[in-house]
C-alpha cells in the first residue's frame, strides 16, 4: 500500500465532528415518539380497512372517526369538513383544482388569486390551472419582507374571482402572512378562500372560523408526525369537485383506503402540537432570536431575510452576501450541522428561489440564502456551536473561494 | 494525529470510484463531490451534461454510499457556462478549434473544485486521472506520466501548479487500467469509463456542429478555399467545418489532392494546398504554464505532445516570455490545430505546456508578433 501523503502534517485540522444538529425542520420534523406509539398498532394487530364491516374494519373506522374529531377540536369545526390526503402537496392540489373547477362549473367565472411567494404546490398547480385549464390567474406581489397586504387582494379581486390562495407562513423566510385579514376580505365578497398551513400548523392558531378560511392544508411530517400524510379542511358549502374518484371514501371527495396508521398520526401530532403551543413558543423564539443575534454579529457580511416579526418563532433566514450557499451547506454538514436553503425542492438547481425574487432580493444575494429552521430538540448548545461552525465555513469559503 | 482529509472528484466511472475506494483503504477521511456541469438542454432538475447524467449521479451516490463516505453535487454551472462553454463558442469564432477539457481542468476542477475542497477544509483534492506526483528532496513537484503510460491523462493537467500539485492527488495512477478495472471488479464498484471519453460533454447529442449553429452563428459563415498564393478554387461551407489535414468533402475539383493546411480566421479562408505543402514544423504558444513556476532559461528539447492522443514529437521549445513560447518541430506534422494544447515532456516528467496559437506551414517565416489570439 501506497503511504498516504499529508498523514500528520500541519493541516487536517479537522476532528472527527460527532456533535449533531438539526436545524432543517422546515424541511421536515422527527416523527414524534408518542405519535409512533400511538400509529404502531394500525400499522401491526389493527391493519383493518375502515370500509370492511368485520371487527378489524370497525376497529380501523373507530381510529379514523376519533382522529378526525381530533382535528375537528384543533381547527374549531365540523369532523365531516376533515378530509385526509397524502400530504400538503396533494392538500393544495385538492383545493385549488376542486374549487376552481366546481366554481367554474357553477357559472362564477374562472379567476384565481395567489400570492407569489406560495409553494410550489400551489403555485405551479396555479399555473397549470391557467395554462392547461384556462383559468385567468393573477400573482399577487409581496412587499421586501415577504409579506401580501389585504389591500393588494382586495385590489386584484375581480367579479368573476373564483378563489384566493394565500398561504399562512412561508417556508423560505419564515414569513406569517395576514390570513384572518384576507379570510374576512373573502368572506364579505363572498370567494372561497384557502390558505397552506403547511409550515404553520406547529405554531400559528388553526381556528378556522376565527381566521375565515374556507380551506386550509396541513401536512403530518412538518409537525412531529408522518410523511405520506394530511389533510384538508374543507368548509361546508364550499363548491367542490372531487379530484381522486374511486371507493367514494372520505365522504366522497378523496376516494382510496385511508392511511390508518398516518391519519392515528397526523391527529394525535397535531394535537400535540396545538397543546405545545404555551410553552414551546416562547422557548424556541428566544433560541432563534439568540440564533439571529449571533449569526448577525459574528458574522460579516450577512443579514436577516423575511418579516422581523411576523416570522414563524422557530424559523430564521438569512443571505449571506458574497457567496454561493453550497458550500456553506457542504462545511455545515461535514461539521454535523443540517442546514438549507430556499426550499429542498429547488437546492439541486442553482436558481434564484422565486419567493427571494418576489421580496426583491437581486440574484446576486439570493443565491447565498440560508434557512436555519429550530425543533423540540434545540439546545443552546446547538445554536452556539452552529453559529461557531458557520463563522468558520464561510470564512474560508471566503477567503479560498471567492477572493482567490 | 488526524486523518488527511481529501475530497474527491467523483464521476460514477470506474476510475474516479477506484480512487475513492483506494483512499478510503489507505486511512484518509474521504469526501465524494461531483461537479454540476452546464447543460445545453435543461429539463427539470435532470442534466443533460454527459459528465453528470441522472444515472451517473445515481451511480457515484452509490459507490459513496458502498464506501460509506458523504457525496455531494457542486453546482458550477455558471462558472462552467462562463469558462468553458463561452471560451468553446468564442474560439470557433475566432476560427481556432478550443480544447474545453483544457478549460474544465484549468477553472473548474483545478478552480472551482480544488478552492472548494481546500474551504471544506481538505487538505487534498483527488482524482480518477492517470497522472502522477512526485515530491522532489528540494520540496518542489513534478507531475509525471501515469504507470499506464497508453492511458496517461499527463496532457490535461499540464496547468497544474506548485501549490495544486502539493494537494493533488491521482490514486488510479499508480495502476494499469486493467489493475484499476479488476480492483473495480473485486470491491463491487463501477467498472465502465465515464468521464475520460465525455469530449464535449455540454454538446448533448455529440453534434459540435449544429451545437455552434446554435450558439455561435456567426462562426458558420461561407468563404473562400485559397491556395496559399491567394488563389480562390471553390467556397467552403464555414470553417468549424474542415479539420487541418483533411482531404476529403472539400467539393473542389482539381488535378492532384488537395489538402487543408490552414484556417485564415482574419480571411474566413480556408487554406489548401498538395500533399507536398502539408505539415508545419513550428508553432508560437500562448498561455504557457511551467509546472517548475518558472520557464527554463535556454531553450529545451522536448517531447510535445500537441493532442490529447497524439504521439510525443522531438521538439525545441523557446521561451519568448513569461507565458509565451516558440516551439520548433524535428519533423513537420500535419495537424497542428491552433486552440489545442501542446504539452511538453521530459521523459516521464510533464513539463508544462501552452496554447497553440498559431502553426507556420513548411517554409514559412514565422512572424514576429507574438499572439494571434487572445482568448
Amino acid at each position: 500500500m501506497q503511504k498516504l501523503r499529508g498523514m500528520g502534517e500541519e493541516r487536517g485540522e479537522r476532528q472527527a465532528m460527532t456533535r449533531q444538529v438539526y436545524l432543517d425542520h422546515a424541511a421536515t420534523t422527527p416523527l414524534d415518539e408518542r405519535v409512533l406509539d400511538a400509529m404502531l398498532p394500525y400499522l401491526r394487530e389493527r391493519f383493518g380497512n375502515p370500509s370492511s364491516l368485520h371487527r378489524l374494519g370497525r376497529e380501523a373506522a373507530r381510529a379514523l372517526r376519533r382522529a378526525r374529531e381530533d382535528v375537528a377540536q384543533v381547527l374549531n369545526c365540523a369532523p365531516r369538513e376533515v378530509i385526509f390526503t397524502s400530504g400538503g402537496t396533494e392538500s393544495n392540489n385538492l383545493a385549488l383544482r376542486g374549487i376552481a373547477f366546481a366554481q367554474r362549473a357553477a357559472g362564477r367565472g374562472a379567476h384565481i388569486i395567489v400570492s407569489a411567494v406560495e409553494h410550489k404546490a400551489v403555485l405551479d398547480t396555479a399555473r397549470d390551472l391557467a395554462e392547461r385549464y384556462g383559468f385567468d390567474l393573477t400573482i399577487v406581489p409581496v412587499d421586501s419582507q415577504g409579506q401580501v397586504s389585504v389591500e393588494a387582494i382586495a385590489a386584484a379581486v375581480r367579479e368573476d374571482t373564483v378563489l384566493v390562495s394565500v398561504m399562512y407562513a412561508n417556508n423560505e423566510v419564515g414569513t406569517i402572512q395576514p390570513v384572518a385579514d384576507i379570510g374576512a376580505l373573502c368572506r364579505e365578497r363572498d370567494i372561497p378562500f384557502h390558505t397552506d398551513a403547511v409550515q404553520a400548523a406547529g405554531y400559528c392558531s388553526l381556528d378556522v372560523k376565527s381566521l375565515s378560511v374556507d380551506a386550509l392544508s396541513i401536512s403530518g411530517h412538518k409537525i412531529y408526525g408522518p410523511k405520506g400524510v394530511g389533510l384538508l379542511y374543507l368548509r361546508t358549502g364550499v363548491p367542490y369537485w372531487p379530484q381522486i374518484t374511486g371507493g367514494g371514501q372520505e365522504g366522497g371527495r378523496r376516494s382510496g383506503t385511508e392511511h390508518v396508521a398516518g391519519i392515528v398520526g397526523l391527529a394525535h401530532a397535531l394535537t400535540l402540537a396545538q397543546e405545545m403551543r404555551s410553552t414551546e413558543i416562547p422557548r424556541i423564539r428566544a433560541l432563534r432570536d439568540l440564533l439571529i443575534q449571533r449569526v448577525l454579529s459574528l458574522i460579516p457580511h450577512v443579514y436577516l431575510t423575511g418579516h422581523p416579526t411576523e416570522r414563524l418563532p422557530n424559523h430564521a433566514s438569512f443571505v449571506v452576501r458574497g457567496l454561493e450557499i453550497q458550500g456553506v451547506l457542504m462545511g455545515l454538514d461535514l461539521a454535523g450541522v443540517a442546514a438549507s436553503s430556499g426550499s429542498a425542492c429547488t437546492s439541486a438547481a442553482q436558481t434564484p428561489s422565486h419567493v427571494l425574487t418576489a421580496m426583491g432580493i437581486p440574484h446576486t444575494d439570493a443565491v447565498g440564502h440560508l434557512r436555519l429552521t429550530l425543533g423540540r430538540d434545540t439546545s443552546e448548545e446547538d445554536i452556539i456551536y452552529t453559529v461557531d461552525v458557520l463563522q468558520t465555513v464561510v470564512e474560508r469559503l471566503r477567503t479560498h473561494v471567492y477572493q482567490p | 494525529m488526524s486523518r488527511p482529509t481529501v475530497v474527491v472528484a467523483m464521476s460514477g466511472g470506474v476510475d474516479s470510484s477506484v480512487a475513492a475506494a483506494l483512499l478510503v483503504e489507505q486511512g484518509y477521511n474521504v469526501i465524494g463531490i461531483m461537479m454540476r456541469l452546464w447543460a445545453e438542454v435543461r429539463c427539470g432538475v435532470a442534466s443533460t451534461n454527459k459528465c453528470c447524467t441522472p444515472e451517473a449521479v445515481e451511480e457515484a451516490q452509490r459507490v459513496a454510499d458502498l464506501l460509506g463516505i458523504p457525496f455531494y453535487l457542486l453546482n458550477v454551472e455558471q462558472p462552467f457556462k462562463t469558462y468553458v462553454v463561452d471560451y468553446f463558442v468564442e474560439g470557433y469564432l475566432q476560427g481556432i478549434t478550443p480544447n474545453p477539457c483544457l478549460e474544465c481542468n484549468r477553472h473548474i476542477r483545478l478552480g472551482v473544485l480544488y478552492r472548494h475542497a481546500r474551504a471544506l477544509g481538505a487538505d487534498f483534492l483527488a482524482t480518477g486521472h492517470y497522472a502522477r506526483v512526485r515530491r522532489l528532496p528540494d520540496g518542489t513537484y513534478q507531475l509525471l506520466k501515469a504507470i499506464d503510460t497508453r492511458k496517461d491523462q499527463s496532457y490535461v493537467l499540464y496547468m497544474a501548479t506548485q501549490e495544486h500539485l502539493a494537494h493533488l492527488l491521482f490514486p488510479v495512477g499508480e495502476y494499469t487500467k486493467e489493475q484499476v478495472r479488476a480492483m473495480a471488479r473485486e470491491r463491487g464498484l463501477p467498472t465502465a469509463s465515464r468521464a475520460e471519453s465525455q469530449d464535449l460533454c455540454f454538446v448533448y447529442d455529440g453534434d459540435y456542429r449544429r451545437f455552434l449553429a446554435r450558439w455561435a452563428n456567426g462562426a458558420i459563415r461561407p468563404g473562400p478555399i485559397v491556395r496559399r498564393d491567394g488563389t480562390v478554387l471553390g467556397t467552403h461551407k464555414g470553417l468549424p467545418f474542415y479539420t487541418i489535414g483533411q482531404r476529403k468533402g472539400l467539393g473542389i475539383a482539381h488535378p492532384e489532392p488537395l489538402y487543408v493546411l490552414a484556417m485564415d480566421p482574419k480571411r474566413n479562408a480556408l487554406v489548401v494546398g498538395t500533399r507536398e505543402e502539408l505539415g508545419a514544423d513550428e508553432a508560437q504558444l500562448i498561455r504557457v504554464h511551467w509546472i517548475a513556476g518558472h520557464p527554463p532559461a535556454e531553450p529545451i528539447r522536448v517531447g510535445v505532445k500537441i493532442r490529447y492522443r497524439a504521439a510525443e514529437v522531438p521538439a525545441w521549445v523557446t521561451p519568448t516570455g513569461p507565458d509565451t513560447a516558440h516551439v520548433r518541430f524535428e519533423r513537420p506534422l500535419r495537424d497542428i490545430t491552433p486552440g489545442q494544447g501542446a504539452v511538453f515532456y521530459d521523459g516521464e516528467v510533464c513539463l508544462g505546456g501552452g496554447i497553440i496559437a498559431r502553426a507556420f506551414l513548411k517554409h514559412e517565416e514565422p512572424a514576429e508578433e507574438p499572439t494571434e489570439h487572445t482568448v
